[in-house]
């Protein structure tokens, strides 16, 4: 039998992941295999419990991005009991989110993935992370940290818990804002927005330049894409109809609670992570490289594919610009750390707005509601992903079953097939080294898991 | 000379790793004093060597170790294992490391429970068998660190605040023991309590609660009083960290007990029912009982119910 390679743990992702690559007798890749180790059962322990609670309960699946699944879980209870939140009650949660966005593709770009690229993806493995940024360029590492944690403090100071958050209830939101809190937040933002330009433009001149080969190599595959678009079809994040295109830019628009219709989850015996696909294109599942079946990719270069436009300025040029270069819908992996910019600056201006739309200091910010039977989906985007959770409750507003689909698991496929990719691109003749292992796991990377 | 830690992550969500990045520009003055020889998160130290050619776990020595997470698979023993062998003083970060957490909410179910349904939602192409190739099997239940091994020091909080992982580095690197909170939430809460009495029932938290939102906390009746379930009386304190106002208690919405037990043994779900009881409450008007330990279900103390033969 031929030798066999373990990633283990796949490092500066969120997940509990590793990766097995099974060599051949010739030394090249005979197949490759990526495992997600995590298994904890929310889908069958939130049964029973009340579920207005389910928002605090279920953020806990992920502490990068609790915001989102807060927020989908309080759309799917409201829906369970028939709620509507008032106007202000919508845009505090919108705004908490997109502040949320905003944190977190800094932490993304600068804390996990910047490295392979800054520090280079051959350098030392004990240099090649945020802490070698630090010491390398200790002026951009403190810059990045305070930018960071300016974003993080704002939903901090506002919302009272950052991580894993409370706020959001059923019906809206639990705290007006105050005119001098939209002020102060305000000012934040700007300052936020501004380091957003300015590393859009850092990545574009200094950060991906020396690597447009590798972008247009490493880990590239075909496949469709999810995301949520809005009436007139530009991104949103918060709310809309979802959207699945194939790799033929051809797309179809669906709503939230219309999901299990277009939405299949294959299992596969060596993981258990599940691995969502487009069961309406009727073609089933294959992570075939050279012929795909069923598979579409999310998150960030996602969504800048399915949307027509983007309704801000900024991102929109930017988002010109980008289609300009690798055209609509952009395939290449590594594409997805420069449409995470195109977003972060997108969900800065995004947040200006809210914050200057007179109404989001509105004191009417919660609607009452009254357990009861229902059936509700909740729908947003997460950072990794369109993140559906879906709820059913009894005539005591108790939970009777639910189904979630969580961001980065539409990636699980496409994961399996960009690490498939490059390592067969990499690994020749039983040569492996660890800048190769490294690179491989920047095709994983690029998909933030 | 500066201090090792090495930091892994078990059956847990990363929120505990995201509040040692919160430290903030902390962080950076932190790093100077302490060398991160291992953290997953951050770090490509791997546990098979760097090129993946190792048959064991195997981790780098360490002054201490800080480990989130409960243990739930094979995996997550062997890692603990191997940190609790490799570290000088092993930290239980996080009320999952600590009492379990929210995973720990699947206690109540049997691993083929749990299985069966993440296997066959309604979205779900059902197998014929779950996957178990090449993977960390489940253990029974899912287990507090110290359950499995020695653990010198609880940080507990869903997440912990950071500036308690930050005393609690410090101190250690002064050689110091670390000062943990040892009072309850409601001992740190701003909000009016009146005393006992009035209430009869609890209600479920679907309407705003009483307060004036241009007022300060100090002028807001406690929640409890309110008549919702606030879980403050049996919580550790700490949430707010050096500002000491309860998280949750300042977005206005009531405890749900993060910090774990007031003491690290106690007993979330009983001391509360209590309290209730001791105070005139009928425990009836609770929807369920087994949220009361949604963050405390490890030890043992929540359990598939018995099966009537
Ligand atoms: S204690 Fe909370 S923040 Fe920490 S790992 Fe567990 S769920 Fe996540
Ligand atoms: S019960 Fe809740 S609101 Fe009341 S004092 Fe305690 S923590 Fe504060
Ligand atoms: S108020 Fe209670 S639930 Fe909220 S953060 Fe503090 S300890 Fe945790």
């Amino acid at each position: 039998m031929g030798q066999v390679i373990n990633i283990a743990p796949i490092t500066r992702i969120e997940g509990h992941a590793s990766i097995h690559i099974k060599l051949n007798d010739d030394g090249g890749v005979e197949d490759s295999k990526v495992q997600m180790l995590s298994l904890r059962g929310f889908e069958k322990f939130v049964e029973g419990k009340p579920a207005e609670e389910l928002p605090r309960i279920v953020n806990r699946i992920c502490g990068i991005c609790p915001w989102h699944h807060h927020l989908a879980s309080n759309k799917a209870v409201d829906a369970c009991f028939g709620v509507t939140p008032p106007p202000a009650g919508h845009k505090l949660r919108e705004l908490m989110q997109t502040i949320a966005h905003a944190e977190d593709k800094l932490l993304h770009f600068f804390f996990l993935a910047a490295a392979d690229f800054v520090i280079g993806p051959d350098s030392d493995y004990a240099a090649r992370n945020v802490i070698g940024i630090a010491k390398a360029n200790p002026e951009l590492a403190t810059k990045v940290v305070k930018m960071r944690q300016k974003a993080k403090m704002v939903l901090e100071k506002f919302a009272g818990k950052a991580i894993h958050p409370v706020a959001g209830v059923t019906g809206g939101f639990a705290k007006p804002m105050s005119e001098a809190d939209r002020k102060s937040i305000l000012g934040e933002m700007q300052e936020i927005l501004d380091f957003a330009l300015f590393t859009m433009d850092f990545a574009k001149t200094q950060v991906f330049p020396p690597y447009l080969d590798t972008i247009q190599t490493l880990g590239v595959i075909n496949t469709g894409f999810i995301g949520t678009v809005d009436d007139e079809g530009a991104l949103n994040l918060y709310d809309g109809k979802l959207r699945i295109m194939k790799s033929d830019g051809t797309y179809t628009d669906f709503e939230y609670a219309e999901y299990a219709d277009f939405i299949g989850e294959h299992v596969e015996p060596y993981t258990y992570g599940k691995f969502p696909y487009a069961k309406f294109w009727n073609e089933g599942f294959s992570m075939d490289l050279d012929n795909p079946k069923g598979i579409y990719r999310a998150n960030c270069l996602a969504r800048i594919n399915v949307a027509d436009k983007i309704s801000t300025p900024r991102a929109q040029a930017e988002l010109e610009e980008f289609r300009e270069k690798f055209g609509r819908p952009a395939q290449a992996t590594l594409l997805y750390h420069w449409a995470r910019l195109i977003e972060e600056v997108y969900a800065c201006e995004h947040a200006i707005d809210l914050l200057n739309d007179p109404e989001i200091t509105d004191t009417n910010i919660r609607t009452s509601a009254e357990p009861k039977a229902g059936w509700g989906v909740g729908c947003v985007e997460a950072p990794r992903g369109t993140l559906i959770h879906d709820y059913s409750t009894d005539e005591n507003g108790l939970i009777t079953r639910a189904n979630m689909i969580v961001g980065t698991t539409h990636n699980i496929g496409p994961i399996n097939m960009s690490v498939n990719q490059a390592a067969k691109m990499l690994i020749r003749d039983g040569k492996v080294d660890e800048g190769i292992l490294n690179r491989i796991e920047m095709a994983v990377r690029a998909y933030d898991p | 000379m500066t201090v090792r830690v090495a930091s892994e992550w078990l059956n847990s969500c990363s929120g505990c790793e995201i509040s040692i990045i919160d430290l903030g520009e902390r962080l950076l003055d932190l790093l100077k004093l302490v060398d991160f020889v291992h953290i997953p998160a951050l770090m490509d130290s791997k546990y098979l060597g760097q090129k993946g050619d190792g048959k064991h776990i195997s981790l780098p020595d360490a002054d201490v170790g800080l480990i989130s997470g409960g243990i739930r698979n094979a995996e997550h023993l062997e890692v603990a294992e191997e940190m609790r062998k490799k570290c000088k003083i092993i930290i239980a970060l996080g009320t999952c490391a600590t009492h379990g957490g929210i995973p720990a909410l699947c206690n109540s179910y049997s691993n083929n429970e749990i299985l069966e349904r993440y296997y066959s939602t309604e979205t779900t192409d059902k197998p014929d068998a779950f996957p178990s190739e090449g993977l960390p099997e489940l253990e029974e239940r899912c287990f507090a660190l110290d359950e499995k091994i020695n653990v010198d020091l609880h940080l507990p909080g869903c997440p912990p605040h950071p500036d308690q992982i930050f005393s609690a580095l410090v101190a250690l690197l002064e050689g110091k023991p670390p000062v943990l909170p040892s009072k309850s939430v409601c001992d740190t809460c701003p909000t009016i309590r009146e005393g006992k009495g009035q209430l009869k029932k609890l209600r479920r938290f679907l309407q705003e609660p009483v307060c004036n939102p241009d007022e300060p906390l100090d002028q807001m009746r406690c929640l409890l009083e309110q008549g919702v379930l606030c879980m403050g009386p049996v919580t550790k304190a700490g949430c707010g960290g050096d500002q000491r106002i309860p998280r949750c208690i300042s977005a206005r919405v009531p405890c749900r007990g993060c910090y774990g037990p007031v003491r690290q043994d106690g007993n979330q779900m009983t001391d509360m029912l209590n309290a209730l009881a001791s105070n005139g409450v009928d425990v009836d008007s609770l929807s369920e009982y087994p949220s009361l330990l949604r963050f405390s279900g490890a030890h043992g103390r929540l359990r598939p119910p018995r099966k009537e033969a």
